[in-house]
C-alpha cells in the first residue's frame, strides 16, 4: 500500500473519530489540492452530527459573530441583529486555509476555545512546504491529514454508516481507560518532541472515540496506537532515540545532536510499540521541515504578517475606519451611507426642512488599503583576492539584470563591495540603471576579506531602507573566508568572531538573506555564514550573471 | 436546520465553567503574578507570553472564578461601590448593594472602538429618539480585569485607546454629541505568542508584570496536566468539588493579604535595593522600580510577613523587570537570565 492510499484510510478514520467526539477533537486540517478526491472527502463530511457551513479566509466579523442588520432595522423601526456563524454550532469548512491571516486565525481560535460546539475543517491548499494553515489554529484541531497526489481511483468512497456512528457517539462518554494510557501517550509525545499539552489530550479522546467505534468498553492498545498514529506524526519535531529503523535515515548526524539536547527524562521508553506505530507515519521530510523552520527563524512567525504597510491609495482593501473628509484618504461611500442610515429618522425630526439625506461628519468612513512594500536588495560582493576577479564581473552583471527588471518588480538595489581593510558602499539604494552602471564600472579587486565590515554596512543600509518603508533583503556573494575583523587589522579567528556577531545581528533584524558561495571548491564557511544569517545558502561556482540574478531573485522571493 | 442534530447533547461539561485555578499544574511564575495583581490591583496588569498549549488562556479564565466577589450598586453599569459614585448618565435610582463576582471582561480581537469605549445607544435613538449612552467594555471592566488574548495582534488604534485609559483610570467619550466620563480602573491581562508578533515597547511598559511560560519539562508533570484536564472534562462534579476547596483557601489568603497590604512596611534598605537593581538593569523611567517595590510588598503581604525583604525582591524582580530591558542584539542570553545575573550582583 502506498503512502497516499494509507493517508486516505487514515483521513477517513480521523473523520469517523471526529464525528464520534466532535467537541473533544475540534476538527481537522486536510492538505489537498481542490479536485475530485477532496470533493469525495467533503461529501463524507455529512457524517458529522452538525450542519456544514462554508466560510472563506476574508470573512468579516459581522458574518462571523453577528451584527446589526441595517436594512432590516430601518424597515422594522427597531434593532434587528443578524445571528453570526459563531452563534450556532456547525461544522465550518474553511477553504484556502493557508491564506488565513493571523487576525482571523486568532478569532477562530478564540471561538474554538469558547466551547461553542463548532468543528473546523481547514482545507489547506498550500503547494510549497512552507505554505501552511496558521499554527495557532492548527494546534487546536486534532487531525492533520495530507492527501498529497492521491488519484480518485485510489480513494474509494467511505463505508461509514451514519447510524453506527450515532450509536458510537452515545457510547463515547462511557468508554473507560486505564491510567497507564495517559502516561504512555505523554511519554510518546515527549519522545517525538511534542510540547503542546493538547496533543496527548487529543490522542486520549481519539483513542476513546475509536474504542467507541469498535464497540469496546475500554481503550485497548490498538486504539491507543491508532490514535497516536493519527495525532502525533504531523506534530512531531524530532525522531526519537533508539529507533530501530527511522523512516528516512539520511539525516542521522543532525538527529543525534538534537535528541541529546532534549534531556534525560525521555531516556526510558515504556511502550516501543506505540512509538513505532507513530514513527511509521512520520512525514518523510520531518527533519528538512524542522531545518526550514529554524532557518526562516522569526520570519514565518508573523504567518506573513511581515512586510506590510497600510496606505489609503492602493493595495488590498481593508475594513473601513471612521475618518475625515478632505484628508488624503478616500471616502467609502457605501460604508458612510450605512453609518448614516439608522439616524435619518431622528435627524429629520430635528431638521424637518433640511436635505433628504442628512450626513454628519462623524458618519464619514474612509477606505484603507494594505500594500506590499517595495523590496530593497543589498548586494554584498566579495572583491578580495580570495574571490576570483571573474566573480566580480558576474556580480555586476547580476546587479544590472535585477535593476533592469526593477521597475516591474518594484525592486531597489544597493551594492556593498568589500576588500582590503574595510567595506565600501558602492551604490546606495537606487532604481537607476544608468547610475548603477557608472558606479559599477570602477570596482577594483584584491586584498583581504573584511566580512564583518561588509555585514555592518549592509545592515546599516537595510535598517535605513526599512525606515523608509522598504523590505530589505541581503544577497552576499562570498566564499565566507573572513580574515579582517572590524578593527581593520588582521587575525583570522577574531575576524570570524566579528563576522559571526554581525551575522547574528542581521538574523535578529529578521530580514531575509541568501549566501551565494562563489568559490570553486565550496568549504563549510559559506554554509556557516548562511546559518548565522538565518538565510539560505546557494553554491554557484560556475554561474554566469543571468543565473546569479535569477537565483537571487528566486531565493529572496521564496 | 440545526433542529435535527443532536450537537448540544454530546457536551459532557457544562458550558463556561472555568478550569480551577489551583488545579493548574506547575507554571508557578504565572500563578504568582496573577495572585499578586489580585492582592494589589494597582500593580498594573500581567502579560503572559509563551508557547502554544501551555495554559495561558486557561489560567486567566480560572482567575475569574478564584477572585473574591465585589459589592456593587445594583444595576450600575460601571460597578460602582456606593450609590454616590454612580455616574449621572446612568440614572441609577436604587441604592441597593449586591455582591457580584469580580468582572473579567474579554476584549476580542477585531473589536470596534464603539464597543470598547461605549457609544450612543442606537436602539434608544432609533425607537425613542433619545440620546443616551450605551456603556462599552471599559465600563464593564471597571474594578475588575480586562483580558486580551493575542494582545500582540490587537489593532493599533485600540491599543492606543487602552493605553490611555489604563494610564488615567478614566474613560472619556467625546463623540456623537455625547460628553461622558466614567471611571475605568481595571487590571490589564494580556496573553500572546511572541512568535506571532511583538508588542510595542510603550504597551509592554504599561504591564506591571510579565511572565514567560513554557511547557512543563518532566513527564510526570505532563501526565498530571493531562490527567487533571481529562478529569475536568469527564468527571466534572467530583473534580470541581475537590478543587473548589483549594480555590477557596487561596481566595482566603488573597483576602487576608489585601487587608495586610497597607500595614506591610518597606525599609530604606528595600528602597535602595529596588533602585540599585533598576539602575543596574538600565531600565527607562521609574515605572520599573515602582512596580518592583509594589510587587514585593504584595508578595510579603501574601506570605503574611510584616516587611519586605531581599528574598521578596529577588522573587518578584524577574516578573517586574524582564520586559523593561532594552534589547541587546549582541547578548545571546534571554532577558530573564540577564535579570537573574544582575540580581546576583546587586543583592548579594
Amino acid at each position: 500500500m502506498t503512502r497516499e492510499v494509507r493517508n486516505w484510510d487514515m483521513a477517513l478514520r480521523a473523520l469517523a473519530a471526529l464525528s464520534v467526539a466532535p467537541n473533544a477533537l475540534r476538527g481537522m486540517i486536510l492538505r489537498a489540492r481542490a479536485g475530485p478526491v477532496r470533493q469525495r472527502f467533503e461529501e463524507a463530511l455529512t457524517l458529522l452530527p452538525l450542519p456544514v457551513r462554508r466560510i472563506h479566509p476574508s470573512i468579516d466579523d459581522t458574518q462571523l459573530f453577528g451584527g446589526l442588520n441595517v436594512a432590516a432595522s430601518l424597515s422594522a423601526g427597531h434593532m434587528v441583529r443578524d445571528r453570526g456563524i459563531a452563534d450556532t454550532p456547525a461544522a465550518l469548512i474553511l477553504p484556502m486555509a493557508e491564506r488565513t491571516n493571523a487576525r482571523l486565525a486568532a478569532r477562530l481560535a478564540q471561538m474554538l476555545d469558547a466551547d461553542t460546539g463548532h468543528v473546523m475543517l481547514l482545507l489547506d491548499e498550500g503547494v510549497e512546504p512552507d505554505e501552511n494553515a496558521p499554527a495557532s489554529l492548527a494546534n487546536r484541531l486534532a487531525f492533520h491529514c495530507d492527501l498529497g497526489d492521491l488519484r480518485l481511483a485510489e480513494a474509494p468512497s467511505h463505508a461509514l454508516d451514519g447510524a453506527l456512528l450515532e450509536e458510537a457517539r452515545k457510547r463515547y462518554a462511557d468508554v473507560t481507560f486505564s491510567s497507564t494510557c495517559i502516561a504512555d501517550l505523554v511519554t510518546a509525545a515527549a519522545c517525538f518532541g511534542i510540547d503542546d499539552a493538547r496533543a496527548p489530550l487529543f490522542a486520549l479522546c481519539c483513542a476513546r472515540a475509536l474504542a467507541a467505534l469498535d464497540n469496546a468498553k475500554s481503550v485497548g492498545p490498538d486504539h491507543l496506537h491508532d490514535a497516536a498514529a493519527l495525532i502525533y506524526p504531523c506534530r512531531a519535531t524530532r525522531i526519537p532515540e533508539n529507533m530501530p529503523e527511522p523512516p528516512k535515515d539520511e539525516a542521522n548526524p543532525e538527529k543525534t545532536d538534537e535528541t541529546t539536547a532534549a534531556g534525560d527524562d525521555l531516556a526510558d521508553i515504556p511502550d516501543t510499540l506505540l512509538i513505532e506505530a507513530v514513527a511509521v507515519h512520520l512525514p518523510a521530510d520531518l527533519l528538512a521541515g524542522q531545518e526550514r523552520k529554524r532557518a526562516s527563524g522569526s520570519r514565518d512567525a508573523g504567518a506573513g504578517a511581515g512586510q506590510r504597510r497600510l496606505g489609503n491609495r492602493r493595495g488590498r482593501p481593508l475594513p473601513f475606519r471612521p475618518g475625515r473628509h478632505g484628508g488624503t484618504a478616500r471616502i467609502d461611500v457605501v460604508a458612510t451611507l450605512r453609518t448614516a442610515a439608522p439616524w435619518q429618522v431622528l435627524r429629520r425630526k430635528h431638521r424637518p426642512t433640511g436635505a433628504r439625506l442628512i450626513i454628519f461628519p462623524s458618519d464619514i468612513r474612509v477606505r484603507r488599503f494594505e500594500e506590499r512594500s517595495d523590496r530593497l536588495i543589498v548586494f554584498a560582493v566579495d572583491a578580495s583576492g580570495s574571490a576570483a576577479m571573474s566573480r566580480m564581473a558576474e556580480a555586476k552583471g547580476a546587479v544590472e539584470l535585477l535593476l533592469a527588471q526593477a521597475y516591474v518588480k518594484r525592486d531597489r538595489v544597493a551594492l556593498v563591495a568589500f576588500r582590503g581593510t574595510c567595506a565600501e558602499v558602492l551604490l546606495p539604494p537606487t532604481r537607476s540603471l544608468v547610475q548603477a552602471k557608472k558606479r559599477l564600472s570602477a570596482l577594483p579587486g584584491g586584498g583581504g576579506t573584511p566580512l564583518a565590515s561588509a555585514l555592518q554596512y549592509s545592515l546599516e543600509i537595510a535598517s535605513q531602507g526599512k525606515r523608509a518603508g522598504f523590505s530589505p533583503n541581503l544577497a552576499i556573494l562570498t566564499d565566507g573566508r573572513a580574515n579582517i575583523p572590524l578593527n581593520g587589522r588582521t587575525g583570522r579567528s577574531e575576524a570570524l568572531t566579528d563576522a559571526k556577531a554581525m551575522a547574528r545581528q542581521w538574523a535578529l533584524s529578521g530580514f531575509p538573506a541568501v549566501v551565494i558561495d562563489t568559490s570553486a571548491r565550496p568549504g563549510p564557511q559559506g554554509r556557516d555564514l548562511a546559518n548565522w544569517l538565518a538565510g539560505q545558502y546557494l553554491s554557484m561556482p560556475r554561474a554566469d550573471a543571468e543565473c546569479l540574478g535569477s537565483a537571487t531573485d528566486a531565493a529572496l522571493s521564496g | 436546520m440545526a433542529g435535527t442534530h443532536a450537537a448540544p447533547e454530546i457536551r459532557t461539561q457544562p458550558m463556561n465553567t472555568p478550569f480551577p485555578f489551583s488545579a493548574i499544574v506547575g507554571q508557578t511564575q504565572m500563578k504568582l503574578a496573577m495572585i499578586l495583581t489580585a492582592v494589589d490591583p494597582g500593580l498594573g496588569g500581567v502579560l503572559v507570553f509563551g508557547d502554544r498549549g501551555t495554559g495561558k488562556s486557561t489560567a486567566v479564565r480560572a482567575l475569574a472564578a478564584l477572585l473574591p466577589p465585589i459589592t456593587v450598586v445594583s444595576g450600575c453599569p460601571v460597578n460602582s461601590a456606593t450609590p454616590e459614585q454612580c455616574p449621572d448618565w446612568a440614572n441609577i435610582a436604587s441604592d441597593k448593594l449586591v455582591e457580584r463576582p469580580t468582572p473579567v471582561v474579554d476584549l476580542p480581537l477585531g473589536v470596534t472602538e464603539d464597543r470598547v469605549t461605549g457609544a450612543l445607544d442606537i436602539e434608544r435613538a432609533l425607537t425613542a429618539g433619545e440620546k443616551s449612552f450605551e456603556p462599552g467594555l471599559l465600563a464593564r471592566a471597571n474594578r475588575g480585569y480586562l483580558y486580551i488574548d493575542e494582545v500582540n495582534l490587537l489593532e493599533d488604534h485600540i491599543v492606543d485607546l487602552l493605553l490611555d485609559v489604563a494610564q488615567s483610570g478614566v474613560n472619556t467619550v467625546e463623540r456623537e454629541g455625547l460628553s461622558i466620563r466614567h471611571p475605568a480602573r481595571f487590571v490589564l491581562v494580556g496573553s500572546g505568542n511572541p512568535e506571532e508578533g511583538e508588542l510595542r515597547p510603550q504597551l509592554l511598559d504599561r504591564f506591571g508584570l510579565s511572565v514567560e511560560v513554557r511547557s512543563p519539562d518532566t513527564i510526570k508533570e505532563r501526565v498530571e496536566v493531562i490527567r487533571r484536564r481529562n478529569a475536568f472534562e469527564t468527571d466534572h462534579d467530583s473534580f470541581m468539588a475537590h478543587w473548589r476547596g483549594e480555590d477557596a483557601m487561596l481566595r482566603d489568603r488573597i483576602v487576608a493579604a489585601r487587608e495586610a497590604l497597607p500595614d506591610t512596611s518597606t525599609s530604606e534598605d528595600a528602597l535602595t535595593n529596588c533602585a540599585r537593581v533598576s539602575l543596574a538593569l538600565g531600565t527607562d523611567g521609574l515605572r520599573g522600580e515602582l512596580t518592583l517595590l509594589r510587587a514585593a510588598r504584595a508578595l510579603a503581604a501574601f506570605q503574611g510577613q510584616p516587611a519586605v525583604t531581599r528574598a521578596h525582591l529577588r522573587e518578584v524582580a524577574p516578573l517586574a523587570m524582564s520586559h523593561r530591558l532594552r534589547r541587546d542584539p549582541l547578548d545571546e542570553a534571554g532577558s530573564a537570565t540577564r535579570v537573574a545575573r544582575v540580581l546576583e550582583e546587586t543583592l548579594e
